[in-house]
């Protein structure tokens, strides 16, 4: 059997592009898609000629709880989790959810705001405040920030279900990578006829 | 021809295993070993099963091995204690087919109720340990450690954790082998594993680790990477590419084949280094075996024995070490911000059960699965929690001590119950204690994301197959009596519960609500709370539904009026059965006044 690993040269100098290196953190609530949203990206990055790798922890992200899903994609790349505070460009699904990460976010960074409110079932209890402020408070964490709602551009598609689609192109904006091949993968991992809908949905993200 | 998919580690794992000719391939599921089997099921040609548990996937396994099919066993680091009685023998007789026993553990405990270092158990049994560092790694080594297994004759651990089990990275995956099952021939000195046989088998594992121990110090997949020498960096696994991202001038010795350890060729290492600093998450499996080999290294002075390491925690030891001189960026405080645990569904069964228990004081012994998020607030009614089956001991031995002067329960899920609480129910029956075993029957293995176990009905691939008759079970166990319960009828729930505490003996109680999400999710009519008659009294906010909030509204006397998220609600009923109101009516009922406004 011939093993890779008898050859020390790292697999991925196959494309050498000279890819510039970058971390990407998408976080969310269980049930909201960010597993499909990063396994989208890191599909793209790969037919783009970038090494790629992906980590999160899966387990209770059908229960409601935080979800958050590492992509990093570059020349060659080591570990798959995102070293502390250095996130090229954070896309938060949730408004409290991308205040509890902001501080994983580079200094330039690129933080981009689904302007959605989910409150956790654990505010019944008032010590538990939701932070209706969040956006206000994001304002100058991040030097790059973008904030959209998806759900209403989805609803303006005529469909709230393409909400997803749409972050995934206000995310394109933040990444150098040829948009075909966003679009190719997007039309590959979508239900079947609704690939249309969902690049009408990405071009929207990107435009807003 | 090749191709190059992204893959999760566990995905690779089973593609490897296809490619390399597993015939045979069982498993209990666990997070985070789970999709290795959900994988390998979707491949033609090969058997793939769960087991009850454990124990009997490994011993199944065994079978497969010794009638000459390449095996694959897969389970998380806990469920190698259940295996571990098989394993430690199966380690005598060694292999027929190649065997690969993959251990996915869990350092940070994301999903486990422990972090133990599994490296330990390949030690403790004398088998040979391959750890992959990516997942095109674990694609080749689990074809090697088939290879190996029979060119040593032994099981081997293919130990993974986390986040290698759950990145998805590149692989190059190859065609398919077909490798022949040879079929069982009898060996008695071999197989048989009394005093007499198996003294002269622990005599042949000793010399086989001698000779892993020789292959060890020449396999490819123990090599230097060259680079600065003033330190040497010691590695495997997951910590190989924390370290190498951490410092990336350093000569590192990446270990994929970490057990028995290429002891000689370490130390010719150490000698044309500085310094050796061993880079490893959790135990110091290495370190510990370097430092009684008189090779002078440092390890856990600069990283934790607990938890997961990452590529920050790798570069704090380093800079700590004074090996890198780049200090860690100090990252700017996280916002405080409220907590989202993970909840019970909406319309979860197991909510009104646990709903009663708390009412009624009760003390609760609980087991592995979703239910044991009743620990939580607002229903904090799971007092203790082990492992996989012990809810039932626990609760008998409260019972026989008569250690509590409050109704005692145990409460385990169906797959759970068939994993390991039979021999819980025979403990409790044959020594006649008196205890409650409710069975928190969801029809499904809800927690790692909706498994088929012996009671659904169904197999792995989702094929007809016999069910397991909880009812019928726990009489012929010889339970006094056995009942069942509808968990969304509350009234008629509370009544059996506390029926059960007043009736001796041994009471077995399986609710009969399937789970919300698996193996289809359930949605019946929401229920609206009717504003104008609520009185604020709350108690419906504290069930812990996530359909239920507080809708910002208040009652004359300032008490919040909560709200229901009707495309949230499944339907339960059980807001409905215990408001002290009557003001929780399904949508459809007509007569009343409208829902609050959200």
């Amino acid at each position: 059997m011939t093993l890779a690993t008898e050859n020390p040269a790292p697999r991925a100098a196959a494309a050498v592009l000279q890819l510039k290196s970058m971390n990407i953190l998408i976080v969310g609530v269980g049930g909201q898609g960010v597993l499909l949203a990063s396994a989208i990206l890191s599909e793209v990055a790969l037919l783009a000629g970038y090494d790629v790798k992906k980590s999160e922890v899966h387990g209770m992200s059908q229960r409601g709880g935080v979800v958050s899903s590492h992509v990093r994609l570059g020349t060659v790349v080591h570990s798959p989790v995102i070293p502390n505070g250095a996130a090229d460009v954070i896309l938060a699904f949730e408004k409290a959810e991308a205040l509890r990460w902001v501080h994983e976010l580079k200094a330039g960074g690129f933080l981009i705001v689904n302007d959605q409110k989910l409150v956790p079932p654990i505010a019944v209890d008032p010590k538990y405040v939701y932070p209706d402020d969040a956006l206000e408070l994001l304002q100058g964490r991040a030097e790059r920030l973008r904030v959209l709602n998806a759900a209403a551009i989805a609803r303006k598609l005529g469909n709230e279900r393409l909400a997803n689609t749409v972050l995934l192109g206000a995310l394109s904006t933040g990444l150098d990578i040829d948009l075909d091949l966003w679009r190719q993968v997007i039309s590959r991992r979508v239900p079947k006829g609704t690939a249309e809908a969902n690049l009408k949905a990405f071009e929207a993200g990107r435009n807003q | 021809m090749n191709q190059r998919l992204l893959l999760s580690g566990d995905e690779a794992i089973a593609h490897g295993a296809k490619a390399a000719g597993v015939r045979f391939a069982a498993a209990y599921p666990g997070t985070p070993s789970t999709e290795i089997m959900e994988t390998f099921a979707r491949f033609p040609g090969s058997h793939a099963q769960w087991s009850p548990n454990e124990k009997v996937a490994f011993e199944v396994g065994i079978g497969a091995s010794l009638a000459g099919a390449r095996t694959l066993v897969c389970m998380k680091h806990v469920g190698v204690n259940v295996a571990a009685d098989p394993l430690m023998t199966f380690a005598y007789t060694g292999v027929k087919g190649g065997f690969v026993l993959v251990s996915a553990d869990d350092p940070e405990m994301h999903s486990s109720q422990n972090e133990q270092d599994n490296r330990t158990w390949a030690k403790f049994a004398k088998i040979p340990m391959l750890e992959p560092s990516d997942s095109q790694e674990c694609y080749d080594f689990t074809g090697l450690a088939l290879d190996l297994s029979e060119q040593f004759d032994a099981p081997v651990l293919l130990r993974i954790t986390t986040r290698i089990a759950h990145s998805l990275t590149p692989v190059e995956v190859r065609e398919w082998t077909e490798v022949p099952v040879t079929g069982f021939t009898p060996d008695i000195p071999k197989y048989v594993m009394m005093p007499n046989w198996a003294r002269p088998r622990h005599q042949a594992v000793l010399q086989r680790l001698e000779a892993l121990r020789q292959y060890s110090e020449t396999t490819p997949l123990n090599r230097i990477e060259w680079g600065d020498r003033q330190v040497g960096i010691v590695t495997s696994g997951i910590s190989y590419q924390h370290a190498r991202e951490a410092l990336p001038g350093a000569s590192i010795f990446k270990l994929g084949f970490s057990y028995p350890l290429p002891l000689e060729k370490l130390r010719e290492f150490a000698s044309q280094v500085e310094r050796v600093i061993v880079v490893e998450e959790l135990e110091p499996f290495i370190e510990e075996a370097l430092k009684a080999h008189g090779i002078a290294c440092e390890g856990k002075k600069y990283f934790p024995v607990y938890g997961e390491l990452n590529p920050t925690l790798a570069a704090r030891g380093l800079v700590q070490a004074g090996v890198r001189s780049e200090p860690v960026a100090e990252t700017p405080a996280p916002v405080e911000v409220l907590p989202r645990p993970p909840v019970l569904c909406a319309g979860c069964g197991h909510r009104s059960i646990f709903y009663a228990l708390r009412r009624m004081g009760a003390h609760v012994f609980g087991d592995i699965g979703c239910y044991t998020l009743s620990a939580l607030p607002p229903l904090e009614t799971v007092h203790a929690c082990i492992c996989m089956g012990a809810s039932i001991g626990m609760a008998v031995g409260v019972s026989q001590t008569q250690g509590s002067k409050r109704p005692v329960f145990a409460v385990i899920g169906d797959s759970t119950f068939l994993h390991s609480g039979i021999t819980g129910v025979l403990d409790a029956v044959y020594n006649q204690a008196n205890v409650t075993i409710i069975i928190l029957d969801n029809h499904i293995t809800a927690m790692t994301g909706g498994q088929a176990h012996p009671a659904t009905g169904m197999t792995l691939q989702g094929k007809p197959t016999k069910s397991v008759d909880f009812v019928a079970l726990a009489k012929v166990l010889g339970a006094d009596h056995v009942e069942t319960i509808d968990p969304y009828d509350f009234n008629a729930t509370w009544e059996t519960l506390k029926a059960s505490v007043a009736r001796p003996g041994v009471n077995v109680l399986v609710t009969t609500r399937p789970c919300m999400l698996f193996p289809r999710k359930v949605k019946q009519e929401p229920y609206i709370i009717v504003a104008g008659d609520c009185n604020g009294c709350g108690v419906c906010l504290k069930i812990g539904c996530p359909a239920i909030a507080r809708s910002g509204e208040v009652t004359d006397k300032n008490l919040a009026i909560p709200v229901i998220d009707t495309a949230a609600c499944t339907g339960c009923r059980l807001c409905a059965d215990i408001c002290p109101q009557d003001c929780i009516i399904l949508k459809s009922q007509p007569g009343r006044e409208s829902e609050v406004k959200a």
